[in-house]
């Protein structure tokens, strides 16, 4: 069957989603980039008791879950533009999850440890 | 350079597929007057001295949207580029619109283009009966298809899309977005929640990137980025 099919009637919310959690990396870079200048980064122990701030944790967790999905709906959108068969695409689609999802939990896995 | 005699060099695009294996680039000197003000009727001339040079072109002040072509690798309206505009000393190159088949030289194949306009259902959906006179609208919901109505259909901005070269079987690419736009603004429009339905899906809306090649090649000065960016804002609307 080669029929062309379009109308999956989603979008709007990746779209969406891109653009928030694109203003919260921004807003944590320069927040840790302040701290940074502030001397949070001196020295181990600096960091170490900066990163085990209640609200730092929180805010790193957004992060990366940010980060994450962010990269989600861009990688998603090179795989749309780049590749015709859809069964590639499936799988790189898969793959892509697979790995993002994995690595959000071994990066707040070790933020949170600190 | 405005009164004498001069001449112009060209680099054209030419491909014959009855004859042709490949295209290939010509080059091409022609002699113009100083009447001579635009690309197009330098390409006249042109025309006239190697008849086989093929392109489309029509109403030559930029209405009908014919003479679309790449220009020194940007896309525009030959009818409205200026022959001054042009470095001298160096050939006009000129290409068809990219992205598109080629019929012969110039000439474009815009089926796919006018496919995907053809698909946002452009025109007025209004199941009301007709008044006697005309559908009224205030002065300031007349004002939101300023910028959109003008739209000639040149396809100058689609082809300059890189998400419309990727996949102009499903992106609708920046004219019949625009155009889409101009129908969902539009007051008289009773089809507005089916038309956003229509368009939130990856590709026919989503595929856009806000690179906006598609404003900078515009030959009317039109924003299709704006008028997508606005279809996006009204469906962030609808679901909030």
């Amino acid at each position: 069957m080669n029929r062309l099919v379009v109308g999956a009637h989603y979008g709007l919310k990746d779209w969406l989603a891109q653009r928030v959690t694109g203003v919260v990396m921004a807003v944590y870079t320069l927040i840790v980039l302040a701290a940074a200048m502030g001397g949070a980064t001196a020295s181990r122990e600096a960091w170490q008791a900066f990163m085990a701030n209640g609200f730092i944790r929180f805010i790193s967790f957004l992060f990366i879950v940010s980060l994450c999905y962010h990269a989600w709906v861009g990688i998603r959108d090179i795989w749309m533009d780049y590749l015709n068969s859809a069964a590639l695409r499936v799988i790189l689609h898969v793959l892509t999850l697979l790995a993002l999802v994995g690595y959000a939990g071994w990066a707040v896995q070790i933020i949170w440890r600190l | 350079m405005t009164n004498a005699n001069r001449t112009v060099q060209f680099k054209i695009y030419r491909y014959d597929p009855d004859q042709d294996a490949k295209p290939y680039m010509q080059d091409i000197s022609v002699e113009i007057e100083s009447t001579d003000r635009k690309l197009l009727d330098a390409m006249v001339k042109l025309k006239a001295k190697d008849d086989s040079i093929a392109f489309r072109r029509s109403c030559r002040e930029g209405v009908c949207g014919s003479d679309a072509m790449n220009i020194n690798g940007k896309n525009g309206l030959a009818c409205l580029t200026a022959m001054d505009s042009f470095p001298e000393g160096k050939p006009i190159v000129l290409r068809p619109l990219p992205g598109l088949p080629v019929i012969r030289d110039l000439i474009v194949d815009m089926t796919q283009f006018f496919k995907q306009y053809n698909s946002i259902k452009p025109y007025l959906i209004n199941n009301d009966p007709p008044p006697e006179r005309e559908r009224l609208q205030s002065p300031e919901d007349r004002e939101e298809l300023n910028g959109l109505y003008e739209c000639i259909l040149c396809a100058c901005c689609s082809t300059s899309c890189p998400s419309f070269w990727w996949n102009p079987d499903k992106f609708v690419g920046p004219a019949g977005l625009l155009a889409a736009y101009r129908f969902i603004a539009d007051t008289r429009d009773q089809a507005t929640s089916e038309r956003l339905d229509d368009l939130e899906d990856p590709y026919r809306l989503f595929r856009c990137h806000t690179i906006m090649n598609c404003v900078d090649v515009c030959p009317k000065g039109l924003n299709p980025t704006k008028a997508i960016g606005k279809i996006k804002e009204m469906m962030v609307r609808r679901a909030v």
